[in-house]
């Protein structure tokens, strides 16, 4: 047990010190503009004493590591500053914004990772018939695909054709629960289709690798049916890599979103990245980045430190 | 060398002659093209001139290199022709392209000699792979000879907003005379302008840069990785903390925070996105590399006194090749939806340039009319994203199937 400890507390620690260490990316990279973000935004055509006021009021005048440590406590206690754009408070632009990303992830999630399992523990259950073949040639085609691709499609027969789901989705905080989940079905399809290849092909590899061991071949002997086999003991042993990838794809399901956000007009975080971007709106930009990051970050942590407590070695060591 | 001999007259009988005629009908006809084609004598003309030799010494020297069979010498032979009489019946617009004609002709041998070549390899090969290097091939193709292929011209408006598929061209001042009957096989797009001639130039645009970015990513992130993997200790640790850091944060994320700060132009996209994916292909080389330095022959050479680029280039690099091959193809995949998410998203090339990701999203609004014209551009980055993923595949599991 001490050892786990040990070894999760290393690796939160490392965490921790990578999310700083990309926050002062974030902080910094705004620094490199020739001149700085007030000449930027205001062009050249701006008198010195308009510059000067911009300055005054975003506290560009004060030292960077002063800005820098302001920003990163503003950060974490929620006052984000202001938006360049429409002057409006970015906790509240934001906030409203990551609530409906998670919402939509949650809800890609909730249907991948079932699909991709069974379709997963299939393709190994029967491997190189004819039905894995086709699997392992529809996945490499879906992932190789772009999202926007995938999107178009599924609105061209969904939406358009069929007229089952809206092909906006525009949600508004007052929509109830099931509104929210019509309006926001095609883009988790979207998405569904786009992470389910990954994880199912990951699923069947980390099964396979195991069917070689000794006591998958005693099990087989013992006479039990391979679905069995599979499920009773191969299953429980691959969950390490199984719950790791799945974990990792949570996490691109969170930061991929930003093109099938665009493609729906969904109202969420990428959305509001892309918009900041092409207004070069720096702080919006700033705060979503490290919003990305840190939820990029945690997941990926989270999936370091299950991958340690699903590893048998480690949970019960001689 | 008797005996080589002997099973290739076996076949059918190899002639020099068809691979010396050959080659100097596609030198005479390169030249004509470079010294009739351009009106006014230039400096590119002479650089022209100047490549046609090159190029038919070393086709010739390379042809005449391989192993060969008097089958495939007719086979290089008969598509090299193919493509020369094509050129000749459109004498027109081949010659005011010299240097497309000139790319075109070396892909279509090149090509074509490689299949020769590696025929005994090839024949096996799944029909997946197949599929995957003809698309390749035919992009390739389609790339190189965009200006000769297109019907129009990249920004030319040749008709009204969204004209539908097989129109005929409207403004007439805007077509050739002689293609009153013109059409338009895809419609125009929101400006107008031909939409198939605008996927032809976008393979240009969007296959030419992804291609690029991606030599470059590969050009650093294989070097550090090898130089890591090479020397070891603090180098090593260096590289790989920065690497951490770099992949901590999202690349589509991190590549919208630095073009928000330094501008969308074509320089800062490659750079960008070169140096983002460069570190995955440091993670790989590093990790092939590290394999190959505790080899014995790798010590061996250290103690014979060679240097750091000698064991790299002859101990390092050819046994870590087929994993860097694979890994470019899937890398230039990568990149080449990379880039065409960015430009979707209209961060990426500014228009007017033709680019499949900036097509799709300016024509979007016809989706909800059941018009599947906005599909065709991204229906074209699928294909091609699939056939390498597909040659990338199969590559894999044949050198590992020849490893174990």
């Amino acid at each position: 047990m001490d050892k786990i400890l040990k070894m999760m507390s290393q690796r939160i620690g490392l965490g921790l010190i990578t999310l700083l260490l990309v926050s002062m990316i974030i902080a910094g990279i705004v620094e490199l503009l020739p001149g700085d973000m007030c000449q930027e935004i205001l062009g050249q055509a701006a008198t010195e004493e308009t510059v000067a006021n911009c300055r005054t009021e975003n506290g560009l005048d004060r030292p960077f590591y002063v800005r820098y440590g302001e920003w990163l406590v503003g950060m974490v206690t929620g006052d984000m500053g202001k938006s360049l754009a429409n002057k409006r408070e970015i906790a509240e632009l934001v906030g409203v914004r990551l609530g409906n990303t998670l919402f939509l992830a949650a809800y890609a999630a909730a249907i991948s990772v079932p699909i991709a399992l069974t379709l997963g523990i299939l393709a190994a259950l029967y491997r190189n018939s004819f039905y894995d073949r086709s699997v392992n040639v529809f996945t490499l085609s879906t992932i190789s695909t772009p999202e926007f691709f995938v999107a178009y499609i599924l609105i061209l027969f969904l939406s358009v054709k069929a007229g089952i789901f809206p092909s906006i989705s525009n949600i508004a905080p007052d929509h109830g629960f099931l509104d929210r989940l019509e309006r926001s079905t095609l883009p988790a399809f979207t998405l569904t289709l786009v992470v389910v290849a990954h994880m199912m092909r990951m699923t069947r590899a980390a099964i396979i690798n195991l069917l070689a061991s000794p006591y998958i071949e005693m099990a087989r002997l013992k006479g039990l049916k391979p679905g069995r086999i599979i499920v009773k003991h191969a299953l429980p042993n691959a969950l390490a890599p199984i719950i790791n990838v799945v974990v990792l794809n949570l996490a691109y399901l969170i930061v991929g979103v930003v093109i099938v956000e665009v493609v729906f007009v969904y109202p969420g975080l990428g959305q509001l990245l892309v918009d900041s971007v092409s207004k070069r709106d720096f702080p919006v930009v700033q705060a979503s980045s490290l919003l990305f990051a840190f939820t990029f970050i945690a997941l990926n942590l989270l999936a370091d430190i299950l991958s340690i407590l699903s590893n048998p070695r480690l949970l019960h060591p001689r | 060398m008797a005996d080589t001999d002997m099973s290739v007259a076996t076949d059918t009988q190899v002639s020099p002659l068809v691979c010396r005629a050959a080659t100097a009908v596609v030198y005479a006809f390169l030249l004509a093209v470079f010294l009739l084609g351009v009106g006014e004598f230039s400096p590119w003309v002479i650089l022209g001139i100047a490549a046609v030799h090159a190029y038919a010494f070393i086709a010739y020297k390379y042809w005449s290199g391989l192993e060969r069979t008097g089958t495939g010498d007719l086979v290089v032979a008969a598509v090299s022709a193919v493509f020369v009489i094509a050129a000749l019946i459109n004498w027109g617009s081949f010659s005011a392209y010299a240097w497309e004609t000139f790319f075109g002709m070396a892909v279509v041998q090149g090509g074509i000699l490689c299949v020769v070549q590696y025929w005994k390899t090839l024949r096996q090969a799944p029909p997946s792979a197949w599929f995957g290097l003809i698309v390749v091939m035919v992009y390739a193709l389609l790339a190189i000879l965009a200006p000769i292929v297109a019907p129009f011209g990249e920004t030319s408006i040749v008709g009204s907003q969204y004209e539908l598929w097989g129109a005929a061209c409207t403004k007439v001042e805007l077509c050739p005379p002689e293609a009153g009957a013109k059409q338009m096989i895809l419609g125009t797009d929101h400006l107008g302008r031909d939409m198939l001639s605008r996927l032809i130039y976008g393979a240009r645009n969007t296959i030419g840069l992804a291609f690029l970015t991606t030599i470059l990513a590969f050009s650093l992130g294989g070097v550090m990785g090898l130089l890591a993997a090479s020397l070891g200790g603090w180098v090593d640790n260096l590289t790989s903390r920065v690497v951490d850091i770099l992949m901590a944060i999202p690349s589509l994320v991190f590549s919208l925070l630095i073009l928000t700060v330094v501008g969308t132009s074509y320089v800062s996209i490659v750079l960008v996105i070169a140096v983002l994916d460069s570190t995955r292909v440091y993670r790989l080389a590093r990790a092939v590399a590290m394999n190959i330095v505790v080899m014995d022959y790798v010590e061996v050479a250290k103690l014979r006194g060679e240097g750091l680029w000698y064991i790299i280039r002859h101990e390092l690099l050819p046994n870590a090749m087929p994993p860097l091959v694979a890994e470019f193809g899937l890398r230039f995949c990568f990149v080449f939806l990379f880039i065409s998410a960015l430009s979707f998203l209209g961060l990426g090339l500014q228009p007017p340039t033709a680019d499949w990701g900036s097509m799709v999203k300016e024509n979007a609004t016809l989706i909800t009319f059941e018009d599947v014209t906005p599909l065709v551009p991204a229906g074209a980055i699928a294909l091609l994203t699939v056939g390498v993923n597909f040659v990338v595949d199969w590559f894999l599991h044949k050198t590992s199937g020849l490893k174990s």
